[in-house]
């Protein structure tokens, strides 16, 4: 399969990347990994009159500690974020996560930024960004904002990502000390993808679970935090009882996707096994 | 529009024009007749195009020539060296490794990926490391042993795997 034509440019800075950018006024696409990106080029499932590189703008390619977050390049790998020490002690979600997308050829290249600005439903960035309070930065030509998660992924394959305008950074804040972080995943066997994936943040101190958050991945059209959960166990001792009534809330009122894979009730029924498995990593 | 490229390619120095569109596995296959990466699926899936780039193990169905501008790519026809087989070309021979030999200089450009990050692996982190290259005859075992032959081998002779 061959991508239809396109003109090649590789960007050396952020401001040389948003430059070309403005200057194919929409025709352009960012390429970052490729790893979505040019399997739909293939396929002719997009066919953009270019293509701006910055994967290798070094500029994009760092996890840092920022006082008291800890900021990620858009262009950092799944890989590199697999086997960051400082993720690894404080938000061990990331690594863990990072360590079961696709397969190593995919996590070598493959970027946050490319994974979040595709937005795909079953992708595993999404849900962990969530379940993180996850700030993403956006910069365009005339500046630079930032949205919390909630309000960067809208829907299927959708984000608030305007024209012309790069995922730069994630920023995401140290949790308090006694936060515990897990990515728990039911893999679509072929390409790992998640037919669910559920992330979950909870602070036990003395016996009480605070702080707690839980997303999923896969299970609807898009990403998101399952409240109900949430709120079943905010404030509750920390005993497997708690965990499973909490975990058995899972999912409820929103749409549920059903494919070959995995139908509506089998789904949603994973998905509640899947944010028990996670609750008790992180608060059993 | 063409593009010029200079990229090392097993240690020898290529510039050529490429069309941007081109994938790095056709530029290798059929502009420079390297055809030891395969194209199986054409898909991202199975793995038997994998090459390294800049050490770092990657499906050449899935990136375009024009990335790898600059970088260093290592095929499979870069491992024998003097005509002797590069230890995990060697463990293949030994242990079996293959039969129909069509996914080997995937498997084995990934097992370069491992050993160079991880030189003395377990049977569960090779297996891992095998996730993303399909074997449609041999049942994974001997590749796994194969790997465990070159682990070893490299370890003995202390020699690096590039
Ligand atoms: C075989 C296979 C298995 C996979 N398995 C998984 C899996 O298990 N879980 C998972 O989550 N993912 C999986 N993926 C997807 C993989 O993680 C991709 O790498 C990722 O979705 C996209 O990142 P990229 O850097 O490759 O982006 P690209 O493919 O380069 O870009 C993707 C899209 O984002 C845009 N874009 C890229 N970077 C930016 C930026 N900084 N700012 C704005 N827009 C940008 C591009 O224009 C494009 O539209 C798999 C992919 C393959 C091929
Ligand atoms: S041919 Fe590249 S992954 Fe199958
Ligand atoms: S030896 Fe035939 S596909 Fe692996």
């Amino acid at each position: 399969m061959i991508p239809a034509n396109f003109e090649y440019h590789r960007a050396g800075s952020v401001d040389e990347a948003l430059s070309l950018l403005a200057t194919h006024d929409g025709n352009a696409k960012v390429l970052s990994g490729g790893h979505s990106l040019i399997p739909a080029l293939k396929l002719r499932l997009n066919q953009p009159a270019a293509l701006v590189d910055i994967a290798r703008i070094a500029a994009l390619r760092y996890i840092r500690q920022d006082g008291n977050h800890i900021a990620i390049g858009a262009a950092s790998t799944h890989k590199d974020i697999a086997t960051s020490a400082l993720l690894a002690q404080h938000l061990s979600m990331m690594p863990q996560a990072a360590g079961m997308i696709g397969d190593p050829q995919v996590r070598n290249v493959g970027t946050i930024g490319g994974s979040i600005a595709h937005a795909d439903p079953a992708a595993d960035w999404p849900g962990v960004l969530l379940a993180a309070d996850a700030e993403i930065v956006l910069q365009s030509a005339s500046g630079k904002r930032s949205l919390a998660a909630q309000d960067f992924f809208l829907g299927f394959f959708t984000t608030a990502l305007a024209e012309g305008e790069l995922v730069t950074e994630i920023r995401i804040p140290i949790p308090a000390a006694g936060t515990k972080s897990t990515y728990q995943k039911f893999s679509q066997p072929a390409s790992r993808f998640a037919i669910v994936g559920c992330a979950a943040v909870v602070q036990v101190s003395n016996g009480t679970c605070s702080h707690v958050r839980v997303a999923f991945n896969g299970v609807s059209d898009s990403c998101f935090r399952d409240g109900n959960v949430e709120k079943a166990l905010e404030g509750k001792a920390a005993t497997a009882e708690n965990i499973a009534a909490a975990a058995a809330q899972a999912a409820q009122g929103v749409s549920i996707l059903s494919d070959h894979y995995a139908a509506e009730d089998y789904r949603t029924h994973l998905a509640q096994v899947f944010a028990k498995r996670a609750l008790s990593a992180v608060a059993g | 529009m063409s593009v010029k490229i200079s990229v090392t390619i097993n240690g020898k120095k290529y510039t050529s024009q490429v069309e941007p569109r081109q994938l790095l596995v056709y530029y290798l296959r059929e502009a420079l007749s390297l055809t030891g990466a395969h194209v199986g699926c054409d898909t991202s899936s199975c793995g038997a195009c994998t090459v390294l780039i800049d050490g770092n193990a990657v499906k050449s169905c899935t990136t375009l020539a024009v990335q790898v501008d600059g970088t260093q790519v290592t095929t499979v026809e870069g491992l024998a060296k003097n005509g002797t087989l590069h230890p995990i070309q060697e463990g293949f021979r030994q242990e079996h490794g293959l039969q129909c030999g069509f996914c080997t200089p995937g498997m084995i450009m990934s097992a370069a990926d491992l050993l160079q990050n991880n030189p003395n692996p377990s049977e569960t982190e090779i297996r891992h490391a095998l996730e993303g290259n399909f074997c449609r005859c041999t049942g994974y075992h001997n590749i796994v042993r194969s790997i465990q032959w070159a682990a070893k081998k490299l370890q003995e002779t202390n020699a690096a795997v590039l």
